[in-house]
């Protein structure tokens, strides 16, 4: 178990001053799949760099099982870490580069063997064990890095976005030989990732990173469902942003009065209170496009066809854009037309108001 | 069709190697000829040489005749200094490294900006002529010089030291004059390593030592290895360094082939002389590259 506790890196000084993180706090569960999704510069490596121990933090406290590791260097801590461009020794073979770490350790030699032959197992590198690092494609040079950090068994596994560099098909694959690998071995992996897809996919819990700080640590289905802060709604998938009157909140269920004057009740981030005006998240597959009359009116204004869903934009009455995702069904008839006057309703309970 | 295509291809590829072919054969097969040539000749009296086939010159190289008697004994003046020219060149290719390497290690690892500045500082001497650094030398190790006069100052020695004039002088003025050699090529070397890697043995619980060992070292040795070459091979025919800073008692084996040119007069011992010097800088290249070379089969 990571615990990490106000910890703030700042690089440079005075007037050239770059915050990288600030003040950020998170536990990290023993045998969890954890992410931290943001987009590039958002301080997501900065914090997986400070937990391998490459950077110093200004201050704050971490341990690692109880242990406090910030003064320890890399080579020290029971943390690996499988890089961006994998780093594999290039002047190494796959299994002497699997090797490494336990050989660094001194392990016995058998062992290292033995172990050295497990891992090549795991990552179904078996008969390219004896091959130059530049003997092997992408997808295998990913597997050997996965396998090197993994051998000396560390209690933490860092991955700083492993599959950026892999094509689409074998970024799917390797997405789910990760989980493979971290249930079959029960270690701790901290995944790195600007590509929120794959972070819903793969995470047990997402911390959403932005300019230094975690706005929202939850489950995939909770950060997709109800993002507390706008900047989560919007860097996780798409989102219609409602301007709204907070009428009361009672707990994590907030009456919300929309501009057409109608109040549906809709979820608020805990500890959200008072009245006035707030902004209500609405993910466009939640909404439902109606005839006039609904929720909120508008005017269609386009149908985008995506295949497997189409979406109708809406202008709403308000002056604010809406969009409906519907999914499409076989031999269904297109009930509406490009410049009709549309309803748009969603159910009590979809909308998400949001802390900002 | 295809078949003029070929032999005009093959026309193109000579023409486009002539120049350094030209230059292979004048500039370096030619001279290399006429020394060899110069080696089996009979010594003229005042310099140059006879036209008459003699043996002599590579008698001479190992071997002396007895100026009375005729009797042959083995050439300890020439042993004693290719022993120390072999010796004092391997002295300051290790010092060279163990200093270079540190400081190109050093100058790879400072921000891109300021890179160019260290490397500057490292070339601005090589811009100077090369007797103006020895003389320099000199100045810093003499009785009266810098570091004796220092020493006296502060009551750490008494009387100046010799420095100069020994083969500890040569050495330094070596190392000094060559540095440069050694650490470019270890620079350029350190410079297209791909650091990550350093970070991920430090991860996987290398220690720095181990690090260095076991990833820097092996990555940068073809740098380590041309740095090495350029610093011997111009330290075992040193001639000005060792006329400087050895004061013509530390003779080196440039400076005897000098002797016979010069002084001696003996042209066809000088010409053998250099072909010596040249077989042995081959044997050292060949063992060095060889054993640098099977490291790494026993390493991959």
């Amino acid at each position: 178990m990571i615990e990490i506790q106000n910890l703030t890196k700042t690089f440079g000084t005075g007037a050239e001053a770059f915050t990288a993180l600030s003040e950020v706090s998170v536990t990290i569960r023993q045998n969890e799949f954890f992410t931290l999704l943001g987009p590039s510069g958002c301080g997501k490596t900065t914090l997986l760099r400070t937990i391998a121990g490459f950077v110093d933090p200004t201050s704050g406290t971490m341990t690692l099982d109880g242990a406090d590791v910030l003064a320890s260097p890399p080579y020290v801590r029971p943390v690996n870490t499988v890089f961006q461009n994998y780093a594999l020794f290039p002047h190494m073979t796959v299994a002497e580069n699997i090797g490494f770490g336990l050989e660094m350790q001194d392990r016995p030699k058998a062992e290292i063997k033995q172990t050295v032959g497990e891992m090549l197992e795991l990552v179904q590198m078996t008969p390219l064990a004896n091959r130059a690092t530049s003997e092997i494609s992408g997808g295998q040079q990913q597997r050997v890095a996965l396998a090197r950090a993994l051998a000396p068994r560390p209690k933490v596994l860092l991955l700083d976005e492993p599959l950026s560099a892999l094509d689409f098909k074998l970024r799917k694959e390797m997405q789910i030989e990760l989980k493979r690998l971290q249930s079959e071995t029960g270690i701790t992996f901290v995944f790195v990732t600007h590509d929120q897809e794959e972070a819903l996919t793969m995470s047990d819990r997402i911390a959403v990173m932005n300019e230094g700080q975690i706005l929202q640590i939850g489950g995939p289905k909770e950060i997709y469902d109800h993002p507390a802060e706008r900047f989560v709604a919007d860097f996780i998938g798409e989102t219609n942003f409602l301007e709204a009157e907070l009428v009361s909140v009672d707990g994590e269920v907030a009456e919300t009065r929309l501009p057409s004057g109608k109040t549906i009740s809709t979820r608020a981030a805990s500890g959200r209170a008072g009245a006035g005006k707030v902004t209500v998240a609405v993910r466009p597959e939640h909404a439902l496009l109606e005839p006039p009359g609904a929720l909120i009116d508008g005017k269609l204004e386009n149908i985008v066809y995506f295949g497997t869903d189409t979406h109708y934009h809406v202008m709403l009455d308000g002056g604010a854009r809406f969009v409906v995702r519907r999914q499409n069904q076989p031999d269904a008839v297109e009930a509406y037309t490009i410049g009709d006057a549309v309803g748009v309703s969603f159910n009590p309970g979809v909308g998400q108001v949001l802390r900002d | 069709m295809a078949e003029t295509r070929e032999i005009s291809a093959a026309r193109r590829r000579w023409m486009l190697l002539a120049p350094a072919l030209a230059i292979l054969v004048f500039a370096a097969s030619g001279p290399l000829l006429i020394v060899i040539m110069y080696s089996f000749l009979t010594p003229g009296d005042y310099g140059g040489v006879i036209w008459s086939f003699s043996t002599d010159a590579w008698f001479n190289v190992v071997a002396e005749r007895d100026f009375f008697d005729e009797t042959l004994s083995f050439s300890d003046a020439h042993w004693s200094i290719f022993w120390r020219s072999v010796k004092l060149s391997l002295m300051t290719t290790a010092v060279a490294f163990l200093v270079g390497f540190p400081t190109a290690y050093f100058i790879a690892t400072r921000p891109k900006a300021t890179r160019d500045i260290w490397m500057l500082l490292i070339i601005i001497p090589f811009w100077t002529n090369l007797l103006i650094r020895t003389f320099a030398v000199m100045e810093i190790i003499r009785n009266e010089g810098v570091v004796n006069s220092v020493m006296i100052g502060l009551g750490i020695i008494d009387e100046p030291i010799q420095l100069l004039f020994t083969e500890f002088a040569i050495t330094l003025g070596m190392f000094y004059v060559y540095l440069p050699l050694m650490v470019l090529p270890i620079y350029a070397s350190m410079e297209r390593l791909d650091f990550s890697l350093v970070e991920a043995a430090y991860d996987l619980y290398a220690s720095r030592w181990r690090v260095l060992k076991r990833v820097i070292f092996p990555l940068v040795k073809p740098g380590v290895i041309a740095g090495s070459i350029l610093v011997f091979v111009p330290s075992l025919g040193a001639y000005v360094t060792p006329r400087v800073l050895g004061g013509g008692k530390q003779l080196m084996l440039g400076n005897l082939i000098e002797l016979q040119f010069g002084q001696g007069r003996n042209w066809p011992l000088g010409a053998a002389l250099s072909i010596t010097l040249l077989a042995i800088v081959m044997i050292a290249l060949m063992v060095y590259v060889r054993s640098a070379g099977r490291e790494e089969v026993s390493h991959g």
